[in-house]
This record gives C-alpha cells, sequence and structure tokens, in this order.
C-alpha cells in the first residue's frame, strides 16, 4: 500500500555514515532548499502537498535521487501541475512572459519574517477520543482512506500495532485531506508510545520503545 | 533545428523503451522531447531507469545545471527573486544553527524554572526569544535520564526542528538512517560511538506530523559552576538528535 519514501524498518540501505555531515554540501543544495521556500511563499500548494510531490516521484527516481534533487524533482512536477510553469518553459530553460503570480513572489525584506512567523497546524476542534494512558490500535492497511495512492503520515510499520497514548498535541491539520485540496479536516493528534517488540518483533531489546505522532482517525480503541 | 527535433525525438524514443513521450501526469497532451532533455536522456538512458513521464524529466540531468535552469525560468516570470535566494541561504548557513539548541538545552541545565516550562509548555517562552519560526511551530523537548534514551528520526520525509537546529545534516536524511534508527535504534547508536549506560532504555521518536522533537542530552558530570555559556559549549548537534552525548568539559 505504501510508496518508496515509507521507508522505517526497511532492509539493504547500509550503515549510516555520520561524517556524511554538512547541511549543505554542495552549493546547489542551498540554492535548492531556497527555491522550495520561495516557490512555496507563491501559495499554490501546501506543505503536504509538496511531501506528496516528492513522494510521487517514480519509484527509480526517489532511489536513484540525491536529497535535493528528489525536492527540485517535486518542485518542478508542482510547478507545471499548478500552471505555473510549462512544460515548453522547461525545455527551453526560458521563461515565457511574466507570470500573474509575481506579485506573490517572495522579497528579500521579507524572507526573514516570513521564516520566523512559522505556520502553525494546530486547530480549535472537538475534544480528543482517547486520553493519555489509554490502549489504542493503529488501522490497518496504512493508506489514505480517501484517495488511493494518496498521502498519509501513517507509516506502514505501524500499521495495527497496539500501544498507549503518551501524549496529547490538540488538534492538528490532517495532512491525508489537506495534501490533496480537501480541506484541513483538523483532528487530535496524538503521540502514541509503543513498545519496540510489538513493531519489530523479538529482534527488538525487551524494553525499547517508539513513539509516533498519529491523527485520531488512524487509531482504534484497543 | 529540425534536425534536432528529430533527433531528440528519436532519443527520446529510444529511452522509453520505443514508446512515445509524453507527460500525460499533468498536462494529458503529447510532447516531444526536446532542448536539453535529450542529453539527460542519452547519459541517464544507459545508467539508470528514468521516468520521462513527469516534467522533472524535462530539465538538465546535472542537478546543479538542473537548478540553475529552474531558478533562470523563475526569475524570467517575476515568480523568484534571487536576492530572496541569497537571504535565505544566508539564514541557514549563518544564523539559525545547532547553537540555538544549544543555549535552550544549557539553560535548562542551569535554570530548573526554566527546564519545567520548556518541559511543559515551551512556545510561549520560545518566541519570546525569537526561537520560534517555520518547522519550529509545536516544539516537543524530550529528556535524556539514567533510565531513557531519546533518538529523533523522520522515516517518511526529513522533519527537523529548524529554528533550534538548522537545517538537517545528510546523514539525518539519509536511507540508511530513516529506515535503521527505529528497527536498530542500538546498532545506528554504536556506528555514531554512542554507547548506553546499563539499564538505559532506547526510545525512537518518528516525527510523523509537524510537531518537533529536540533530545536534552544529560548533563556531564564536571559542569557544576560553569556558566550558561560554557555549557551550551558542551551541547553539540548530534546530542539534540539523540545520536551523541554532551561533551565532557575540558574534552
Amino acid at each position: 500500500m505504501s510508496r518508496i519514501h515509507d521507508m522505517g524498518g526497511r532492509f539493504g540501505t547500509g550503515a549510516v555514515d555520520p561524517d556524511d555531515n554538512a547541511t549543505f554540501a554542495k552549493t546547489w543544495h542551498e540554492r535548492a532548499l531556497a527555491l522550495n521556500l520561495a516557490c512555496g511563499a507563491l501559495g499554490q500548494w501546501n506543505i503536504d502537498a509538496s511531501r506528496h510531490a516528492r513522494e510521487c516521484l517514480s519509484a527509480a527516481d526517489y532511489a536513484g535521487f540525491s536529497y535535493y534533487e528528489k525536492w527540485l524533482g517535486g518542485l518542478t512536477d508542482s510547478l507545471v501541475a499548478k500552471g505555473v510553469l510549462t512544460l515548453e518553459e522547461l525545455d527551453a530553460g526560458r521563461g515565457d512572459g511574466v507570470s500573474p503570480l509575481t506579485g506573490r513572489a517572495l522579497k528579500a525584506e521579507n524572507v526573514a519574517p516570513a521564516l520566523a512567523a512559522g505556520s502553525p497546524y494546530t486547530r480549535d476542534t472537538d475534544a480528543a477520543m482517547f486520553a493519555v494512558g489509554d490502549r489504542v490500535q493503529v488501522r490497518r492497511p496504512a493508506r489514505n482512506v480517501a484517495v488511493s495512492g494518496g498521502h498519509t503520515r501513517l507509516p506502514a510499520y505501524a500499521a495495527g500495532a497496539v500501544g498507549v497514548i503518551e501524549l496529547l498535541h490538540g488538534a492538528h491539520v490532517f495532512p491525508d485531506s489537506n495534501a490533496h485540496g480537501l480541506g484541513e479536516a483538523p483532528e487530535p493528534l496524538y503521540a502514541v508510545r509503543f513498545a519496540a517488540r510489538a513493531l519489530w518483533g523479538n529482534e527488538a531489546e525487551a524494553d525499547d520503545e517508539m513513539v509516533l505522532d498519529l491523527w485520531q482517525s488512524y487509531l482504534e480503541p484497543a | 533545428m529540425q534536425a534536432f527535433r528529430l533527433l531528440a525525438r528519436y532519443v527520446g524514443k529510444f529511452c522509453a523503451g520505443g514508446k512515445d513521450v509524453s507527460c500525460a501526469f499533468v498536462t494529458g497532451h503529447e510532447m516531444p522531447l526536446a532542448g536539453w532533455t535529450w542529453a539527460a536522456c542519452l547519459w541517464q538512458g544507459h545508467v539508470m531507469p528514468h521516468d520521462h513521464d513527469h516534467p522533472h524529466a524535462h530539465l538538465p540531468s546535472d542537478p546543479a545545471l538542473r537548478v540553475k535552469a529552474l531558478e533562470t525560468i523563475l526569475t524570467e516570470k517575476g515568480l523568484v527573486d534571487p536576492a530572496a535566494l541569497d537571504e535565505i541561504v544566508d539564514t541557514y548557513q549563518n544564523r539559525i544553527g545547532p547553537k540555538n539548541g544549544a543555549s535552550v538545552v544549557a539553560k535548562m541545565w542551569a535554570d530548573p524554572a526554566f527546564r519545567e516550562e520548556m518541559l511543559t509548555d515551551p512556545m510561549p517562552r520560545l518566541k519570546e526569544m525569537a526561537l520560534y519560526g517555520r518547522q519550529g511551530e509545536h516544539m516537543v523537548f524530550v529528556e535524556n535520564t539514567a533510565e531513557v534514551h531519546n533518538l529523533v528520526v523522520c522515516t517518511l520525509c526529513s522533519c527537523y526542528p529548524w529554528p533550534l537546529l538548522g537545517i538537517p545534516p545528510g546523514w539525518y536524511k539519509s536511507d540508511a538512517y530513516r529506515a535503521r534508527s527505529v528497527r536498530e535504534p542500538r546498532k545506528v547508536l554504536s556506528e555514531f560511538g554512542v554507547t548506553l549506560s546499563a539499564g538505559q532504555k532506547v526510545r525512537v521518536w518518528d516525527s510523523t506530523a509537524e510537531v518537533r522533537y529536540l533530545v536534552v542530552p544529560r548533563r556531564p558530570a564536571g559542569a557544576e559552576g560553569l556558566s550558561q555559556e560554557a555549557l551550551a559549549d558542551l551541547v553539540t548537534r548530534d546530542s539534540m538528535i539523540g545520536t551523541g552525548l554532551a561533551r565532557e568539559p575540558g574534552a
């Protein structure tokens, strides 16, 4: 059910390289980050849609691309999907006239205020169904129930597992809906604690634990 | 030019295994490969499977050139101001980084009331301290103790508390870290040279929402009497992700 980005627990990735330490290993990495932030300011998509655009890269591209190539791929696809750029412009390497969105372009003097303003994801909604200490079961399979192959923040490895509510975060925008232009549909969000063995079997240490942030509709009483 | 287009079209078909190449993903209309795409195709067609159904395949294959091309197009259309890009880069190169988080951790070590505030309701105070912003709207501090060692990951992408730690290092965004830190955190910790105390359990936090977690490392022995600035020097970036411990004074 999941896409290639859903990596938790996957085998075959090799060792972690702590020396791969730089924030921006190459100059174009910082430019790619900046382009993503600047284009986000055009207001044509939200953070969940931009994540989904990266997730929709083909499996071969996702695996073969370096990190910021994934960002560039998702960004380019989104710009064309939203009609901000055309394929002809990409092919030509030239912009064909000034965009009607030019008034929204992020100006240098607005960068610091925009970054400092942030974008809170909490919303006022109904009370939570679960309380700290409640036992819950993650629904299975891990998928977007409204959009086939759609965006979800429910990792495949957690599907079906039983855990305990650790923290209440309040109601947050629901990515499964927000990524697809179906509205923010805020839901209570919880940090849910699992025994590592409930997720990974007896290869995990007996006392080790994992915590995931999960929306209410990902959970059922257990 | 016509010959060039024909060549481009031929190469495009070659790369797509003989199928007519279209970009139906978003536009729904057929579009021959042209411009520099064919060069990308020549290179990538033999090296790796390449997906021409996505618009990003219409940009140069070399990623540095790809960024440059996109910036050029967007600038010509009045959608991007290169000075704004410079400003964003400067912010995350020089102004926002792990020193922010280290100052908060040092203050938590030194000031019990502040520590309590950070562990219960940190956002009002972080806003006052101008440590609020993009990708740090909802912070949760998780404290290491004699019983628990915390480790933070984002298995689905690369979520990270930007206002306190800046932009994540390469390894944090790697497939290996995303895949393995949840399944075998102790092995991953050993790859970072971290040895846990006997009896310490590991608690891994997978950042699946817009909540951002920051690990508060244990204050090392011998740090009594140090100024907050000196304490902050002991707090490494990795110690706030959980792949490191705080430095020993004098180490």
